[in-house]
């Protein structure tokens, strides 16, 4: 059946002539957002990809002693043999090459994540290899006499398990176990911190939120019942804190909580307690659940503020003049329609805190601190990536599965920001 | 239109002449009373000698390990100079992070012609380090505390005394030295001390002994953390740099005072990164060659009290630039201050640190 054609004046299908149309002007909004799509692109997806990355990539051991590597290919730690003396100079020549490029110290302090004593091992290999003759015989011997962990199979066993590219080791560590030779378990209980430290960021985070919730929701309810002008003025107040510096506020806590802060000469003062009782409110979990909840209570607010604006008060009033109490119609009535703005609030508030790290690492001590301090800590301290981005990685699968947890529970379409 | 051209082009000219003359020095250092001494007998007479050369001041020297790994490995070094502790500088040398220099060519021979390599004598501890400073760790502690009931603390192992002496106390968050104090408080001798440490079991029993007070410990990682806690009454005795606490008591005048039993001395110095292009290396150059002489290490000694690392600086040590009181009784390396003291053992902690600084950061955390 031949099809009969409508043609534009020009004389094209019409068809064709609409598509291209559709396509330019598909093209012309691809254009219109290409800027932000591209910096997404570049400065978000691609450096947190290659950072998370790193909690599996393991290069530095082939990288470093790839002759090492080959000649390990083929020995099994299981069997109880040292490696032969061809590993021992394959070790050699690659320690050669290292040391004159000074890189073998790094080695020593990416495999020390995995067994304590070989950061100092490799430091010490480094001034051992200057000192053999090149080619002289029996470097097995001379290296075992510079230093007896050379000829413990520990040794060599954790070289050929860390020499594959990738590595599931980090996360590993991120959950407190290690791959030894005898496989996988758990680390030694006084070395165990990151499960709780989760845990401990969890439930902070919790209560929180939970605080921000209490202290937020009167006040946004007085907020919305106020006439505009003076709700306008409150909300100032609101604001004015959030538009401070993080640090001024987190500072100024630091003033008001310290042992010999205002708070406790308040107290004392007033003989609320007495002064050698003053009271310890920082540098532990206290000033972190303090500090934070002022920190993120306008994230509470402001949706809940935002929902309790479009609650129309003739539900509350129709349900009062049907005889209700005054807690039955906020409970039954008014409640439920604020639900949305609870589960916005609780939602930002929650998912904020537990990523925190300035303020539980300014006013947390030792107890007050969060998984993201340790992360900050592997990042610029002790500069182990690796772990930092495998703990990360596990960070953000916590918050996701707390995310979707709360959209089983509350439902996501619950969440309104107004 | 050809107005606008010349306009732009003289424009241009002047950019590129300013460009060429100006140049930054990015110095990174401890912050503080520490930089303040450095800007007033170096950085200031320097840049007033060479106006077109700016100095740049960071305080970064607490992170400069992982920092200088950090740009190394992105390839991106954007520090001149760096001012670091001795052990730090061994691990930055060993690591191929500092350049190696021949302090000779690097630094002006004595007044008296010394070569500088004699003139250093022992402070030159590796091929990277430029050495300015002794100094010392030590602790502060209030001197008005009313729990104390009149007593004072007199020897380092009250630290651990909280019967007697209650209150907060400040330690670094780092192992190095809280180790070492620890043991020494657990009776271990001095001489036996790296032996004990470099067993597992030592580090445990030095940890084990810090957890008798871990409660009433605040932890710091600036130096100048604990003359500002001292000076609020938030703590009653902390450990920090004895320079710090001298200028907490001398120059601030708070009730502070010094306990000197076991400091522990160290080096403190200039790296330079590896990898700087030449013409910055020039100026590097320049600079470490006009603030390591012989002047202005005995200068530095009059801002803040840290003894100068150059044997020909020491009697040129006078009395404080605003205070006018005599500077050699507040040194760490006076005679009376120095009854028990430890030297702080670089080759032991640059290799153990990694092991050391895991178990005592877990340990920090439970």
């Amino acid at each position: 059946m031949a099809e009969q054609q409508i043609l534009t004046g020009e004389g094209k299908p019409l068809k064709q002539a609409l598509r291209k149309a559709l396509r330019r002007e598909k093209m012309r909004s691809l254009l219109l957002i290409a800027p932000l799509l591209a910096f997404v692109l570049v400065a978000f997806i691609a450096p947190i990809g290659d950072m998370l990355f790193r909690s599996v990539e393991n290069n530095i051991v082939a990288d470093t002693l790839p002759k090492t590597t080959a000649a390990l290919r083929d020995w099994d730690p299981a069997e109880g043999q040292l490696p032969d003396e061809a590993a021992y100079e394959a070790l050699y020549d690659d320690l050669t090459v290292a040391v004159e490029k000074k890189i073998h110290t790094r080695l020593g302090s990416r495999l020390n994540y995995e067994q304590a004593g070989m950061s100092s091992l490799f430091r010490k290999a480094g001034r051992t290899v200057r000192n053999i003759e090149p080619g002289s015989p029996d470097i097995k011997a001379q290296l075992i006499e510079s230093d007896k962990d050379w000829g413990d199979l520990d040794t060599w066993a954790i070289l050929k398990m860390y020499s594959p590219a990738y590595t599931p080791g980090y996360f590993l560590n991120a959950v407190d176990a290690e791959m030894g030779p005898d496989g996988i378990g758990m680390k030694p209980e006084n070395e165990r911190i990151y499960l709780f430290l989760f845990g401990r960021t969890l439930m902070l985070s919790i209560i929180i939120t939970c605080s921000c919730l209490v202290l937020g929701y009167p006040i946004s309810y007085l907020l919305s019942h106020l006439p505009l002008s003076r709700a306008n003025l409150l909300m100032v107040l609101v604001l004015l804190p959030f538009w401070t510096s993080l640090l001024v506020r987190t500072s100024a806590w630091k003033v008001l909580l310290q042992q010999q802060g205002v708070i406790n000469d308040l107290l004392v003062w007033s003989g609320i307690v007495d002064n050698a009782g003053r009271l310890v409110m920082i540098n532990n979990a206290t000033g972190t659940i303090i500090a934070m909840t002022h920190i993120l209570l306008p994230f509470m607010i402001l949706p809940l503020y935002s929902v309790m604006k479009t609650i129309s008060p003739t539900y509350v009033r129709a349900a009062r003049s049907l005889g209700a109490t005054s807690w039955t119609a906020f409970w039954r009535i008014y409640f439920p329609q604020s639900v949305p703005g609870i589960g916005a609030g609780a939602v930002l508030v929650f998912i904020l805190s537990i990523g925190y790290y300035i303020t539980p690492e300014l006013v947390g001590g030792t107890s007050g601190i969060f998984i993201s301090n340790r992360i900050a800590y592997h990042i610029s301290s002790s500069l182990n990536w690796g772990l930092a981005a495998a703990l990360g990685t596990l960070l953000l699968v916590v918050v996701m599965f707390m995310f979707v947890l709360y959209d089983k529970i509350v439902g996501i379409d619950n969440v309104k920001l107004g | 239109m050809k107005l606008r051209t010349i306009i732009l082009a003289s424009a241009a000219t002047v950019a590129m002449g300013n460009a060429a003359l100006a140049e930054d020095l990015t110095i990174v250092s401890w912050g503080g009373a520490y930089s303040a001494s450095q800007d007033n007998a170096y950085h200031q007479p320097f840049m007033a000698e060479n106006p077109d050369v700016t100095i740049i001041n960071d305080e970064s020297s607490n992170e400069a390990v992982a920092k200088l790994r950090a740009m190394s490995e992105t390839g991106n070094v954007t520090w001149d100079i760096v001012d670091v502790e001795g052990p730090d500088s061994q691990r930055l040398c060993d690591e191929g992070l500092a350049m190696e220099i021949d302090l000779n060519e690097w630094t002006k021979a004595a007044p008296d012609g010394t070569p500088a390599v004699e003139d250093f004598g022992d402070a030159v501890i590796n091929d990277c380090f430029i050495p300015q400073i002794v100094f010392s760790t030590t602790f502060g502690y209030r001197s008005d505390v009313a729990a104390w009931n009149g007593k004072e603390p007199t020897e380092l192992c009250d630290i651990f005394d909280t019967e007697t002496f209650p209150g907060k106390r400040a330690l670094e968050k780092r192992p190095k030295k809280n180790l070492e104090w620890a043991l020494i408080c657990d009776g271990v001798a001095k001489e036996d001390l790296y032996d004990v440490l470099s067993t597992p079991e030592g580090v445990d029993r030095a940890l084990a002994k810090l957890d008798t007070i871990k409660d009433d410990i605040i932890w710091w990682s600036a130096g100048a953390e604990t003359p500002q806690l001292l000076a609020d009454g938030e703590i009653v005795m902390g450990s920090t740099y004895n320079g710090r606490l001298f200028s907490v008591i001398a120059e601030q005048d708070q009730p502070v005072k010094m306990l000197w039993d076991w400091q522990v001395f160290d080096y403190d110095g200039w790296v330079i990164p590896a990898g700087l292009p030449d013409d910055k290396l020039a100026l590097v150059k320049e600079y470490i060659m006009f603030a390591t002489d012989t002047q202005r290490l005995a200068d530095q000694a009059k801002y803040i009290s840290y003894g100068p690392a150059r044997a020909s600086s020491q009697p040129l040590v006078g009395d404080h630039a605003e205070l006018g009181i005599p500077m050699a009784p507040h040194m760490p390396t006076n005679p009376a201050n120095m009854g028990n003291y430890l030297v702080n053992n670089i080759l032991w902690w640059a290799d153990n640190q990694d092991d050391v600084e895991q178990k005592f950061q877990a340990w920090l955390a439970q």
